[in-house]
């Protein structure tokens, strides 16, 4: 059972002492973390690849219509499909674009969410590099896409790809604010920002998930709100999609992209939307804690349940006019995260008074 | 500390070299703002390596530096709202060209 | 040749080179771009340096906010699509010089000061500490900052506000 649960902290201890008896001690740190970036950068594409598929299945399903169902039983290889497609479209690039900032603007909005994943406790043990600033880092490392999506804005030389860009930092910028509120709320409920501990202070009696921050009442399910919110439209996924609404400006800051590009615009964005998820279930429902199954397992399971709640979002409710979006960040959300703060504060101070 | 105080002084003192060359030989005010944010950015480098160096800790270099961060900040955005209000009425964000008070 | 040197060099070049970029573009938005460049180099220099919570904020501030702030501003006050004619003002060979004469008293003053060092170790977690210094000695000036970011954000709104 120990063995299991432990299966992949056991398999890259093997391996490090293996590698100890061959090589001198720093180039095996080096090659042990190059071997936890290969795995990371391994899972993702293929998380990707999955969401594509489970994304036009289940909005097809909520919109009462099969979804793809041609290539493969069940439309099993449609990403792979969609894979072939996108490799062998031809690259165009518009004749004024400034050809620099035009490669490097999709390179950036797609690499960005993969730094993120260093710091997400996949299992017990099974993290990057548990940085004492970890959920810091995340906020930090995710920030730079505004300019990404400038430079895809910009670089494209098109009035309507500049008007969607900047709409399309402006809700960026806007929706960081209530993210940040709320996360301060989930630090000072677990009083440190590494991840582990987060996870490790949501450990209840019994793993049944109790101590989930979610259930910590009255402040947990507002911080969550807010913070699931704020995660949709840093995203830009519906109902915050102004950005790239495909019936209102063409198609935004990625009008002008094709082939390969255009690809991984799109990687960026689900394994975005996939490191949201991580972060949600590592900050509110307990990270990989839960009984019976293995550790890594029900990280799966409930960062999988989060995305499909994002989907589920996407398929039901209609998207929100760009000053509504704005309103509702600025005249709701923040607000609302500063006074989950003070409630915090006072919660806090309370039972350290009480006990 | 592994690397010497004296290679962070040398960092931070060109770095500011090279913002100061900007921020007096740039005509473009928004690249006088951004030598001026370079300037900035040598001084914080200067504030925590002393830190670092004298009394690691205090962390009082790591405090001036995160206040030099805030206030920057905010001269970016009044410098960056006065260029866009300049840009709108007379159509240039030349420095030169803005000199309706001289003699 | 220790890592800590190299990766010191790296992030050194990375830096000085972001800088150059910064100041010798013709193309503006190039030059910000450098200047991204160039902040990523510092907070490198931050982690180096053990300040863990600085690099984070350096990245969130600087690179996801006052970058953006700049492209913003570069992008609204665009004229004609296309470089300016000339780059630099009159004041060319009086600035270099000017320069020449600050670095050739600088460095020979940073080599041959003796700086005060101390061998104690670093506090390996440093937002705890910086929180308590910030809510502790420097309360006040906390707060003046805090309301200087007021002042700055309705300022900036009034004066770049159309008429």
């Amino acid at each position: 059972m120990d063995a299991i649960n432990n299966l992949f902290p056991n398999l890259s201890a093997a391996l490090d002492s293996l590698l100890r008896r061959f090589l001198p001690g720093t180039v095996v740190d080096i090659v042990m973390m190059l071997v936890s970036i290969v795995t990371i950068l391994l899972l993702l594409p293929v998380v990707f690849l999955i969401m594509t598929y489970l994304e036009r299945k289940i909005v097809a399903r909520i919109q009462d219509r099969w979804g793809p169902n041609r290539a493969g039983p069940w439309g099993i290889l449609q990403p792979f499909a969609d894979m072939i497609k996108m490799f062998t479209k031809e690259d165009i690039v518009p004749a004024k674009a400034d050809k620099i900032i035009h490669f490097l603007a999709p390179v950036i909005v797609a690499a960005l969410p993969f730094i993120a994943f260093t710091v997400i406790p996949f299992g017990r043990g099974m993290i990057g590099r548990d940085l004492n600033i970890g959920i810091l880092f995340i906020v930090a490392v995710t920030s730079p896409a505004a300019i990404g999506i400038l430079m895809a804005g910009w670089g494209s030389n098109n009035k309507y790809s500049l008007l969607g860009g900047m709409r399309a930092v402006a809700q960026l910028v806007s929706y960081e604010v209530p993210m940040g509120l709320s996360i301060l709320v989930i630090v000072m409920l677990a009083g440190s920002l590494s991840m582990q501990k987060i996870v490790e202070a949501q450990s209840g009696p019994g793993n049944l998930g109790i101590g989930w921050f979610i259930f910590a009442i009255p402040v947990g399910p507002i911080a969550f709100f807010t913070y699931f919110f704020s995660a949709v439209a840093e995203t830009n996924r519906a109902p915050f999609d102004i950005p790239e609404g495909e019936s209102e400006i063409v198609a935004g800051y990625h009008t002008e992209y094709t082939g390969m590009k255009f690809g991984l615009f799109q990687m960026g964005e689900y394994v975005s939307v996939f490191g949201q998820s991580c972060i949600v279930t590592t900050l509110f429902f307990g990270g990989w804690q839960g009984p019976l199954l293995p550790p890594y397992v029900w990280f799966f399971l409930k960062a999988f349940a989060v995305v499909f709640v994002f989907m589920w979002l996407r398929g039901t409710l209609p998207r929100l006019r760009v000053d509504e979006l704005m309103g509702f960040a600025w005249k709701f959300m923040v607000p609302l995260s500063l006074a989950n703060i003070f409630l915090t504060g006072i919660l806090i101070r309370l039972v350290q008074i009480i006990s | 500390m592994s690397v010497p105080l004296t290679y962070y002084l040398i960092l931070g003192a060109a770095v500011f070299c090279i913002g100061l060359y900007g921020a007096l030989v740039r005509r473009n005010a928004v690249g006088i703002l951004m030598a001026l944010e370079l300037m900035l950015n040598a001084v914080n480098i200067n504030l925590v390596a002393f830190s670092r160096a004298v009394t690691p800790g205090l962390l009082t270099g790591q405090v001036f530096a995160l206040f030099v961060i805030a206030v920057a900040a905010a001269e970016a955005a009044v410098g960056l709202a006065i260029i866009i209000a300049l840009y709108r009425s007379k159509r240039t964000v030349n420095a030169d060209e803005v000199d309706l008070m001289k003699g | 040749m220790d890592i800590p040197l190299l990766v010191f060099l790296a992030l050194a070049v990375v830096t000085v080179i972001g800088a150059l970029g910064t100041v010798l573009m013709r193309n503006i938005v190039h030059s910000a771009l450098f200047l991204i460049v160039s902040f990523v180099g510092v907070a490198g220099i931050y982690v180096l340096l053990e300040a863990d919570f600085l690099f984070a904020i350096q990245i969130l501030i600087y690179v996801g906010a006052v970058a953006t702030l700049i492209l913003f501003g570069v992008m609204l006050t665009r004229g004609v699509r296309g470089e300016q004619p000339q780059l630099n003002n009159q004041f060319l060979p009086a600035a270099i010089m000017a320069i020449l004469l600050f670095v050739v008293v600088l460095v020979p003053v940073i080599l041959n000061s003796i700086w005060p060092s101390s061998t104690q170790q670093a506090p390996t977690a440093t937002t705890a500490l910086l929180g308590q210094e910030l809510m502790g000695t420097y309360a006040l000036p906390f707060e003046v900052a805090g309301v200087l970011l007021l002042i700055a954000l309705v300022g900036a709104i009034i004066v770049a506000r159309e008429h």
